[in-house]
């Protein structure tokens, strides 16, 4: 037996009032994580405590309710913020990672990219990194350019530089890949675009519910990640970016919140980041994002990466021992986020799906929303289960069990 | 629920060895879907002979035990068959054909999935339009 969880895991477990649910009579084993994350009592408890005790619009109503509503509102960007080790200006509040893309493809790239253009993504993004940007070539007249991958699941640096060569005006990819788990040196990656003179963007929605990160360090002119992913309501995310990148960019949406002053025939904008927080922001969930921050700094986000890499190292050695077990991506839990995604024999993912799910076992089965890494793969779909800070041992043990019997049921 | 009765032995046995696989090199109908959800994917085509009866069908595809099974069964099925049964085939038959499992709603589609090809293709050769039933009203 490995030695124990990196911390005291029960009493994790005990903060998450949905693991007491039980699935089809079996205990919740809950491993789609990097799909959307469970929340703790203190967030849901922030929610309740917003609606019920001081709800009312921000920054613009002097009563007592206007007053808190904006402290906890503020609050828990500066929280955010220093999370990621950003200062509260450089941080603007979106619905999550998709929308924080889609705002550089408007407020940056409507701006910054021309006819002939060149823009860079990779082959192991998520949609939300890789659709924003084939619109923004199409409306524009530039070209997407895909960076290739090594059969081990790492990004091809080769592919990487002879792109640069072609002075690219964008390189938007992942920290970690939500399908492979792989953790890309995005600082080296960023430093190189930069000298290349590309403005970079970096998808962090895997990679900040996971691993102590730095967005100073990181160096992208822009780093996105989204609130339900690490123990946080759905509806809110960050766009971390120079006050000085912000200040140059047009405006993302009109309306309420983003002005200075509007007159008949023009408009002034408001400071950032509330120049692109238009209309009513979504207070209850950002202060709800708050207590998530809250509640994994106290844990510490190194401890969480060490937690994870322990539940790796098991799953990887259980795992592998079940007949038809096949991983994607890296083989070292060192060089990957808290996810494996496998094929098990000639079962269809959805399949597996359906009988895990009989043993309470919520794994994720599809394309994972990355169609151009399933083709690169050349498979249909892959099953995913993927960690968080509540994840055990047994839950990996149970998800074994499972898989022998769905061999068992296809008669592997 | 259990899937040891929906994964029955018949249901993989049509899986791992699909009857009537394959392309036709001529056909007069040809349709093709996928599940935008799952990925799975099946394409038909049809020979359409003397008094409007299938003579020739085949398909291929790709997906889950479920999609690939009923897509294959339902191919045998429709061969000999007028195209008006086509027109007539209901949910209902595919669940029976299928051996009623207990399918979940988003399993459902993957069940469905061949009979949404072989009605398109049938009803645009008939000149009509095949609209697929909207289950989200009866939940």
């Amino acid at each position: 037996m490995l030695k124990t969880e990196a911390f005291d895991v029960e009493k994790v477990r005990a903060d998450f009032p949905i693991l007491k649910r039980r699935v089809h009579g079996k205990r919740l084993v809950y491993l789609d994580n990097a799909a959307t994350t469970q929340k703790p009592k203190a967030v849901i408890d922030a929610l309740v405590d917003f609606y019920s005790r001081y709800n009312s619009n921000v920054h613009r109503s002097v009563h007592t309710l206007g007053e808190e509503a904006t402290e906890a509102y503020e609050s828990a960007r500066s929280k955010t913020a220093k999370f990621v080790g950003a200062s509260p200006k450089e941080l603007v509040f979106v619905r999550g990672t998709t929308e924080a893309t889609n705002l550089v493809r408007f407020a940056w790239g409507d701006k910054n990219v021309r006819k002939g253009d060149l823009l860079v993504t990779t082959l192991m993004e998520h949609h939300s990194n890789i659709v924003p940007w084939q619109l923004l070539a199409k409306s524009k007249g530039a070209t997407l350019k895909f960076v290739g991958l090594n059969s081990d699941g790492t990004l091809d640096m080769g592919s990487l530089e002879a792109l640069l060569d072609e002075s690219p005006k964008l390189v938007a990819v992942t920290h970690c890949s939500n399908v492979l788990g792989t953790i890309n040196d995005v600082a080296a990656i960023c430093a190189k675009a930069r000298r290349a003179g590309a403005t970079t963007v970096v998808d962090g929605a895997q990679s900040v519910p996971h691993l102590p990160v730095d967005t100073g360090e990181v160096g992208a002119d822009f780093y996105a990640f989204s609130g339900h992913k690490m123990l946080g309501p759905t509806g809110i995310g960050a766009l971390i970016a120079k006050k000085k990148t912000l200040e140059e960019m047009d405006p993302f949406q009109g309306g309420g919140e983003m002005i200075k002053q509007v007159f008949q025939d023009h408009s002034t904008w408001n400071d950032v980041p509330y120049k692109f927080e238009a209309g009513t922001v979504n207070i209850a969930d950002a202060i709800g994002l708050g207590a998530a921050v809250d509640y994994l700094a106290a844990i510490g986000m190194a401890k969480v990466r060490e937690h994870e890499v322990r539940l790796l190292d098991h799953a990887l050695q259980t795992l592998s021992t079940v007949k038809g077990f096949k991983l994607y991506g890296p083989q070292d839990s060192q060089d990957k986020g808290g996810v494996i995604s496998f094929n098990l024999a000639d079962i269809h993912p959805h399949d597996l799906a359906t009988i895990l799910d009989e043993d309470g076992i919520a794994i994720r089965s599809g394309h994972h929303c990355a169609q151009p890494l399933m083709r690169w793969l050349d498979v249909p779909a892959t099953s995913r289960a993927s960690f968080q800070v509540y994840n055990s041992y047994d839950d990996i043990d149970a998800l074994k069990v499972g898989l022998d019997r769905a061999g068992r049921i296809f008669k592997v | 629920m259990s899937s040891a009765d929906i994964y029955r032995e018949i249901i993989l046995d049509y899986y791992r060895n699909p009857r009537n696989f394959g392309r036709l090199e001529k056909y007069d109908i040809e349709s093709h879907d996928v599940n935008p959800l799952c990925g799975d994917e099946i394409e038909m085509q049809l020979k359409v002979g003397d008094g409007q009866k299938i003579e020739e069908i085949k398909f291929t595809g790709k997906g889950c035990a479920i999609s690939q099974a009923s897509a294959s069964m339902l191919t045998e099925l429709a061969k000999g068959k007028q195209l008006e049964w086509v027109k007539e085939v209901s949910k209902e038959d595919i669940f029976k054909m299928l051996g009623d499992p207990d399918l979940g709603p988003s399993r459902v589609k993957c069940a469905l999935l061949g009979m949404k090809v072989l009605k398109t293709g049938v009803y645009g050769y008939l000149g009509a339009h095949y609209e697929e039933p909207d289950e989200s009203e009866k939940r």
